[in-house]
């Protein structure tokens, strides 16, 4: 049964008849060791989720995994929970596609309940350009082998009842239903990797942070933290928004730039929406989570920062458009809102690549869409740490895309530079 | 956050539009080569803290600023006009 013990049902029914005692830490907290084979720097989604693949995928097991503060405690904590695959371009659509297909084996592969909730995700149109752009999307969604129905404004009305459809400023036309799509537990998805990492021996250390990274004759030798030195042949910054910084002590300039993104959420409210909806005029989306709060978010806003919170134009923006799509939205009262710290790329696109520092890899630029991403991002890194060779979902998340031009990733379309994403 | 225009006063930051890292003011020569093009247009320092970067005052007087600014706190320090050649 291993350290924390495996869970089902019956071992709920069991500890609840003997006073709930039988429970375990679900991993160890172990003082770090002078030497790994691999260290990953970073104990978010993305961090944890290596770890675990580079263990069950690779038999890589002497691995430390590094985070500043607590598991959990970071961007992985810190979001809107939403996981989906309908991406448009080439690079994108097929990783996203293993991401998602790995999300509907998570639960059983990870013994854990991450609460994944494959409710059906809406974009909505409001335009026959929009309409047109959605139907490509589309198409491209379903030659990756994933799905996408296209709705007209009566099949959304037959799913989302409660919107505005007839006095709104921008009308609905229809909307793009992807039904995979959906919603996680994301404390959950941060635990299970934790529990599935550490009972196949990767040490978590926590409280650790990385100060330094040592270098030598052009190859990684270990890092330097706040526990002390490790050394290690291997080392992958899986940083996210703090990419810029570990990045630095390696000498490295990334073509990352770090903004708030902000998210709301409701008191809790009965059940009212089922799905994962999107506003395509306003920068505008929302779920209700299983406790049942409305999650909902907008767009960065729009300059650097590192404050983790948000200020009040992006708020009232958010708050407006929301109110125009579904005014019943205007009863629920907002209980709190926050903001994560986004590792921008000029395109909109990540990064999961080696670095011109031999044994030292690179995984951010994950934008405002980590989430969805953990566990193809973990397995993708894991492949490339593990072989020395990308892995093909991920094969088009260069580094170096930036400076050759070729492969530019750039979703929305609007050109690849820092304050357009 | 308010950033004090040097030509309106303090001004909602809503009337500016943000560009980015003051470093695009540091243009490199035509022929300088990719890695300095590829430099300036994509590689950050992307700092934790004091920064300076660029802000149109889009619906003020027009005017390009360099700010300088927390990125952790959200406190604005100055405001200077672009064209004095604050990089």
């Amino acid at each position: 049964m291993g350290f924390s013990g495996g869970y089902s049902g019956f071992r709920v029914f069991k500890e609840g008849l003997f006073g709930q005692k039988g429970w375990k830490p679900a991993w160890r907290d172990p003082d770090p060791k002078p030497e790994y084979d691999i260290v990953v720097i970073g104990g978010g989604g993305h961090g944890l989720a290596t770890a675990f693949y580079l263990a069950k995928e690779h038999g890589l097991t002497n691995v430390a995994v590094l985070e500043k503060g607590y598991i959990g405690g970071g961007n992985v904590g810190r979001n809107t929970t939403i996981v989906r695959a309908n991406y448009f371009l080439p690079g994108n659509s097929e990783f996203y596609s293993h991401s998602l297909k790995l999300w509907e084996g998570m639960e059983h592969e990870l013994n854990y309940n991450v609460m994944h909730s494959q409710r059906g995700l809406i974009n909505l149109f409001h335009s026959d350009g929009q309409r047109d752009a959605f139907v490509r999307r589309g198409n491209a969604m379903v030659n990756q082998g994933d799905d996408a129905i296209l709705l007209d404004r009566e099949g959304v009305r037959d799913h989302l009842p409660y919107l505005d459809f007839d006095t709104a400023r921008f009308p609905i036309y229809g909307g793009l239903y992807h039904p995979r799509g959906g919603t996680a537990r994301h404390d959950a998805v941060a635990w299970g990797y934790a529990r599935g990492a550490d009972r196949r021996g990767v040490d978590l250390i926590q409280n650790c942070e990385v100060t330094g990274i040592d270098t030598e004759n052009g190859k990684v030798r270990g890092v330097q933290t706040t526990r002390g030195a490790i050394r290690a042949g291997k080392v992958a910054i899986v940083t996210a928004g703090r990419s810029g910084q570990v990045a630095a002590m390696a000498g490295m300039r990334l073509p990352i730039e770090s903004h708030v993104l902000q998210a709301f959420v409701t008191e809790g409210l009965k059940p009212v929406i089922d799905h994962v909806v999107s506003f395509g005029m306003g920068h505008f989306y929302i779920s209700q989570s299983d406790k049942g709060g409305l999650v909902f978010g907008g767009d960065l806003d729009f300059h650097a920062s590192y404050a983790s919170r948000g200020n009040l134009p992006m708020a009232e923006h958010v708050m407006e458009a929301a109110m125009t799509l579904m005014p019943a939205i205007g009863k629920a009262r907002v209980l709190r809102s926050w903001g994560g710290i986004m590792d921008m790329t000029p395109d909109g696109s990540p990064i999961i690549d080696k670095t011109d520092t031999e044994g030292l890899f690179i995984d951010c630029g994950w934008c405002y869409g980590g989430f969805k991403a953990v566990p193809g991002s973990g397995f993708s890194l894991a492949h490339l740490i593990a072989t020395g060779r990308h892995h093909d979902p991920a094969a088009k998340f260069r580094l170096d895309r930036f400076r050759t031009g070729r492969g530019l990733m750039d979703e929305e379309g609007t050109g690849s530079q820092h304050n357009l994403h | 956050m308010r950033i004090p225009c040097p030509l309106c006063g303090p001004r909602d930051r809503r009337e500016f539009t943000y560009q980015g890292a003051a470093a695009m003011l540091d243009r490199p020569a035509p022929d300088a080569g990719a890695a300095a093009w590829d430099d300036y247009l994509h590689n950050r320092d992307n700092p934790c803290g004091e920064t300076r970067d660029l802000w149109f005052h889009e619906a003020g007087c027009g005017a390009w600023l360099v700010v300088t600014r927390d990125t952790a706190t959200h406190a604005v320090m100055t405001a200077k006009l672009a064209e004095k050649g604050a990089s």
